[in-house]
């Protein structure tokens, strides 16, 4: 028996090494990607330490004292916590009601456009937005609502109304970063949803026409049953990402006087790390919010596992 | 077609060009401020075409080095960037899309965990420096953000769909690896390669926030981060303050857009020849799911 397994094992550990030998081309060319990956994507993973340590740029990560969970306990302690936790939320919120349907909308209405050129030219207008950078967007959107040259304000001025600096008022703020993610990422985002609609059988069209639906049953009654299971993926990817507002685009477009609705946990995490150097505890805020994200994201996907069959993975 | 149908597609037609028409408008306003004078657009005169058409913001831009170093450093870091990701893009696509090889399975989840689970900006900084990237700032632009698991999925599913009789064919005419890899693989995944080249490219070309934080010198930042410093911080006004010189023919206003327009338009040249490629990946992706 015991001679048994070890011959098993070395046959085993002989055809492994013949197995590498063969493959020993691939192994070469998985070589300087593996070693990538280690470098930028796990070696910080490593990083993530200094959460639970009172980090010393001179000590390095290893050699810093270890203080447990004070980083987290003074974040939720803090007047900052409630700030961003809602502010994050909300923004997620706004996201989901307007730019989650939009696209859906927008897909089936091209989707009924007949002629192809102006389909074409529909699609490649609405893409456009979503090349342009979030730079060129932000400067654009500060110089058309800026209070003395821009246009919304020349054009307000014009109808009698009075000039308003918008981008120094926080209860206009979340109205206007949902507007421009709109309509930047509207027409790209249809795309998934097009080719949806494009692999939904034809000759149900026809029935449903002979036996006399209106667009509007045909809409309700194939179309949108037949992307159902798109749209819950989306969805799905959405509500796992309510916790991962991006920091790039709100640090151009916030200032102080709109923290108060503007400021998410990712731009806080950017500010109390990168600008006021308190490493250890914005990676702590930054691990307590990517640990969130994980659990919602794995949680969201098994939900939809089970009620609708769907999942990403 | 029934009546309420023609009502239907005349609507559809109508609300589709509104929704191309917002899409489309800030641009041509862009264009149309950055050709007029200071004073029509500050009269609100400016609405869809330009007035008293002139070139001096132009004049001024174009005389100016920065945008120019700005242009250069991010077509550098674009192209070398671009290179850079596909080669280890197709190392790891390649590689990965063999079910013969040993440990595929293990190295495909370390990489699909990236996807979902992200160390954040302060482990990421303070990697960088620990390697000593801070201080080598091209090298750590083009290296640190040299792969991206997204795209090597991406790849990874076209490789698969190529049969694998045509790598054993080509293996029986005396090809060694490499070579069925560049001569067979490669040409065969042209449209591939060119999407994942292109989400790589651009990308590259529009990020800002990395090389906002690690490029300390002023002549090696890529042009997105010198709109920001002159648009979003607003200090357009002291750079230029010399060359405006109280004209009345430029003014802050009128720079400001014609420096959008100088920094878009290679996107908007070669938009309509790319997009295609873009609806592809999404495409690919979403089969994917």
């Amino acid at each position: 028996m015991k001679q048994k397994t070890q011959r098993n094992k070395r046959s085993w550990l002989s055809q492994l090494v013949k197995d590498v030998k063969r493959d020993k081309f691939l192994y070469l060319l998985l070589l300087p990607f593996v070693i990538w990956f280690i470098f930028f994507k796990y070696r910080p993973m490593w990083g993530l330490q200094i959460a639970f340590k009172d980090f010393s740029l001179f000590k390095g990560i290893a050699a810093s004292d270890w203080i447990g969970l004070e980083h987290f306990k003074e974040f939720l302690g803090s007047q900052y916590f409630g700030r961003v936790f809602r502010n994050t939320i909300m923004i997620s919120l706004y996201s989901i009601l307007i730019c989650f349907p939009a696209p859906i909308i927008l897909a089936i209405l091209i989707n009924e456009v007949k002629h192809l050129r102006f389909k074409k030219a529909v699609q490649t207008l609405t893409n456009l937005p979503h090349f342009i950078s979030i730079v060129v967007v932000a400067s654009i959107l500060t110089t058309f609502l800026s209070p003395s040259s821009g246009m919304v304000n020349i054009f307000l001025d014009k109808l009698g109304f009075d000039k308003i600096y918008f981008l120094t008022k926080p209860e206009y703020f979340r109205g206007i970063f949902t507007g421009m993610n709109l309509w930047k990422d509207t027409g790209y985002s249809s795309i998934v949803y097009i080719t949806a609609i494009a692999g939904i059988d034809q000759t149900m069209y026809e029935a449903a026409k002979i036996d006399g639906a209106n667009k509007w049953q045909q809409i309700t009654r194939i179309t949108i049953p037949g992307i159902l299971p798109t749209i819950i993926i989306m969805l799905i990817m959405k509500i796992g990402n309510i916790m991962t507002v991006g920091y790039e685009a709100i640090i151009l477009l916030y200032q102080p006087a709109t923290y108060e609705t503007a400021d998410v946990i990712s731009t806080y995490v950017y500010r109390s790390g990168l600008l006021d150097g308190r490493y250890d505890y914005a990676t702590a805020v930054g691990l307590f919010n990517g640990i969130i994200a994980l659990i919602l994201v794995v949680s969201a996907n098994t939900l939809s596992k089970r009620m609708t069959e769907t999942s990403l993975w | 077609m029934s009546r309420g149908e023609k009502i239907f597609h005349i609507i559809n037609y109508f609300i589709l060009a509104l929704i191309a028409a917002i899409a489309l408008y800030p641009f041509i306003y862009v264009l149309s401020a950055s050709l007029s004078s200071p004073d029509a657009i500050l009269t609100g005169k400016v609405v869809l075409l330009p007035k008293n058409i002139r070139f001096d913001s132009y004049g001024v831009i174009f005389k100016d080095k920065s945008i120019w170093i700005a242009y250069g450093n991010t077509i550098f870091y674009t192209v070398v960037g671009t290179a850079l990701c596909l080669f280890l893009t197709v190392c790891g696509a390649y590689a990965l899309s063999k079910p013969r090889l040993r440990g595929r399975k293990i190295v495909t989840f370390f990489i699909t965990i990236t996807l979902w689970f992200d160390a954040g900006i302060i482990p990421f900084y303070l990697n960088l420096r620990d390697l000593g990237l801070l201080k080598h700032s091209r090298a750590a632009i083009i290296i640190a953000f040299a792969c991206n698991a997204f795209n090597v999925i991406l790849l990874r599913t076209f490789f698969e769909t190529v049969p694998s009789e045509l790598e054993e064919a080509a293996r029986m005419d005396g090809a060694n690896d490499l070579k069925t890899l560049t001569k067979v693989y490669l040409p065969l995944s042209k449209a591939s390669l060119a999407t994942v080249g292109l989400f790589y490219a651009i990308e590259k070309w529009n990020g800002y926030f990395w090389a906002m934080i690690i490029i300390r010198d002023e002549n090696k930042i890529p042009l997105q981060v010198l709109l920001k410093k002159l648009i979003v911080e607003n200090s357009m006004a002291s750079d230029y303050a010399a060359a405006l010189n109280f004209n009345a023919s430029t003014s802050t206003e009128t720079l400001t857009y014609a420096t959008i327009i100088v920094s878009i338009i290679p996107i908007l040249l070669v938009y309509p020849y790319i997009q295609k490629f873009f609806v592809k990946g999404v495409m690919i992706g979403a089969v994917k799911g």
